[in-house]
């Protein structure tokens, strides 16, 4: 074990992390507007590998498959969130259970279109080079993974702070009733929130489908850990996601490196811990 | 006889019935039964904290997957519990699921709401990431085969007599629990899940009445899991990950939350779509989703609460819009 081996491993960790932020940014987002518990998460990243899928078999575009896998499953998170969690009203296990109801369809519905096959998404050619940076081969496509998160996190912070739009998300998550009371229209914002997480879902899933591959069982594995992103980042916050799915990126890849029978382990062990000393999460907004 | 005799009576020949009718069926009913009464008994402990403490939990299947690693590891390492110690590997199976909850409680019991259940599937999760990668102990993915089931005068071997064994366990589970939620503790159980400040202020323990429940229903998880392992014959990760949580909890919500029976209604019929409607349509899992999604939409107080509904929806007929009011109550 020697400094290459740390410093493959750290970018490694780094990449995933990258890719994580996408999954965590909206279920954290998600979390902190509505207080919703949302176990479809994991479906949406699948499912926008899928529908990436059927679009590079038709059209043979890659680059094509990221906005449309992308709108797509936003579209379904928009409908889900219209037609059946919005009159729910609040009620944080009824949510919980019929966002869990739709897990199950969307499963169903993926076997049926998709088969219960694994697939890859293959990225361009240009993509899967590797460049020598210090005498370590780096793989590009993990480097654009980065590139990826840090573009959509710098747009999402300027969002979130610059704009009237994000300062009425901010408001809503730090309290909806205040917002509402201010003339907010927390409805909307809600609508927008859960259709955007499911589009940063969908389109890491598409990028996601390169390295982890698209099969049945996909969603309730990335769930979990989406979930850990969000809880060591903190709920509602999107620093807290980003250092979150770098903190998670990390600790997953060195926990399988170095100690493997208890990876998984360390990585919830913590999690629980957070919550139990604090439940808003190491940067979450009081 | 009082509405709650009606009740118990109505249980006890429901109880009687499958005596008498399962074990007239074929192997495969048996098998079907014996599986949802070994996880009932998981939902029952379940519905303990959801239905009379108003704790939901998502990381349930943990004290099921101790109690039926336990059975298997001690099974084929040890060639321990196969005889007349398949008692003592019940009784460590219980202890175990006890003192499991009892360390995850100190962390848990703490939060409400959202955040309860977000703590117990991280909880959850700890045992999943063990049981997956701890290859040396738990064979990973593979999970453990156990090779035979205990015999001790009776052989287990034996489906029908191994479904008497589970439903007794099953039986004394019921009563124990029940008794337990109609004794004074349970009432306070109960006025916690009602409102929980009213009664920290009435100068109850809150925090102590949980962490109690919370133990005694990994309790009864951890005697699940030992029947589990033995019904199953397979012990793997599928039986800790957070679907199984999941399930248990949209089986307790499906029958009705507190109401005990209710769970092994719920898992009746998610174990027979499951199992049953799986050899006859390959859309099966449509349904089971629709079941879960339409029970959320318009059954909160889930199948058990059906009749208290009807009753209700006569007693106003002038304004059906009752049954709307009641649907806005959170269950």
């Amino acid at each position: 074990m020697d400094t290459r081996f740390w410093l493959i491993q750290a970018f490694n960790g780094i990449s995933y992390g990258a890719l994580l932020f996408l999954v965590g940014s909206g279920l954290s987002l998600i979390f902190g507007v509505m207080r919703i518990v949302n176990l479809s998460h994991g479906s949406y990243f699948l499912l926008g590998g899928y529908v990436a899928l059927t679009v590079i078999w038709t059209t043979g575009s890659w680059l094509l498959a990221l906005p449309v896998a992308a709108l797509a499953i936003a579209l379904i998170g928009l409908s889900m969130e219209r037609i059946f969690l919005r009159p729910l009203g609040f009620d944080p296990l009824r949510q919980v259970l019929l966002t869990v109801g739709f897990a199950f369809l969307f499963q169903q519905a993926a076997l049926d279109i998709w088969t219960g096959n694994n697939f890859d998404i293959n990225p361009p050619d240009v993509l899967t080079r590797s460049v020598v940076v210090g005498g370590l081969y780096l793989p590009l496509y993990r480097l654009f993974m980065i590139g990826i998160a840090l573009a959509i996190g710098v747009i999402l912070w300027l969002v979130m702070d610059k704009t009237r739009m994000g300062a009425a998300v901010r408001a809503t998550v730090d309290d909806a009733q205040m917002a509402r009371g201010v003339g907010i229209d927390t409805s909307r914002i809600s609508m927008l929130i859960f259709s955007l997480g499911a589009f940063l879902a969908a389109l890491g899933g598409v990028i996601g489908g390169a390295f982890l591959g698209i099969y049945p069982g996909l969603d309730f594995e990335i769930l979990p850990i989406a979930f850990a992103v969000v809880i060591i980042g903190g709920m509602g916050s999107l620093g807290g996601a980003a250092i979150g799915a770098l903190l998670v990126g990390l600790a997953d890849n060195f926990g399988k490196a170095l100690f493997p029978e208890i990876s998984y382990f360390t990585l919830y062990a913590p999690m629980a811990l957070i919550l139990a000393v604090k439940p808003t999460g190491l940067f979450g907004r009081e | 006889m009082t509405n709650q005799q009606l009740k118990v009576a109505m249980v006890v020949v429901a109880l009687i019935a499958i005596v008498v009718i399962v074990p007239n069926t074929n192997s495969f009913v048996i098998l079907l039964a014996t599986r949802a009464l070994a996880f009932s008994i998981l939902v029952m402990s379940l519905d303990i904290l959801l239905g009379f403490t108003g704790l939901a939990s998502l990381g349930q299947a943990a004290y099921l997957g101790v109690g039926a690693y336990l059975t298997a590891i001690l099974a084929t390492r040890y060639q321990f519990g196969l005889g007349f110690d398949f008692w003592l590997v019940i009784v460590l199976g219980i202890l175990l699921g006890a003192a499991l909850a009892a360390i995850f409680g100190l962390l848990a019991i703490r939060a409400t709401g959202v955040y309860f259940l977000m703590i117990t599937l991280a909880l959850g999760q700890c045992v999943w990431g063990l049981a997956y990668r701890w290859n040396s102990l738990t064979g990973g993915d593979n999970g453990i085969n156990l090779r035979g089931r205990p015999k001790f005068g009776i052989d287990l071997a034996n489906e029908i007599t191994f479904f008497y064994v589970v439903l007794a366990f099953f039986a004394a589970s019921l009563l124990l629990m029940y008794v337990l939620v109609r004794s004074p503790f349970g009432r306070s159980l109960a006025g916690i899940r009602e409102r929980e400040l009213r009664m920290r202020i009435l100068g109850y323990n809150t925090w102590l009445h949980k962490y109690i429940a919370f133990v005694i229903a990994g309790g009864f998880g951890g005697l699940s899991g030992v029947l589990w392992a033995h019904t199953a014959g397979i012990v793997s990760p599928e039986n800790v990950v957070l679907t199984t949580s999941v399930d248990a909890l949209l089986m307790a919500v499906l029958g009705g939350a507190g109401t005990l029976v209710g769970g092994v209604i719920g898992a009746g019929i998610v174990f027979g779509l499951r199992e049953y409607l799986s050899t006859l349509v390959p859309w099966w899992q449509y349904v089971l989703g629709a079941v879960y999604v339409l029970t959320i939409l318009f059954l909160p107080t889930g199948l058990m609460g059906i009749p208290e509904r009807i009753r209700r929806w006569r007693a106003s007929p002038r304004k059906p819009e009752g049954a709307k009011q009641l649907a806005s109550i959170p269950s």
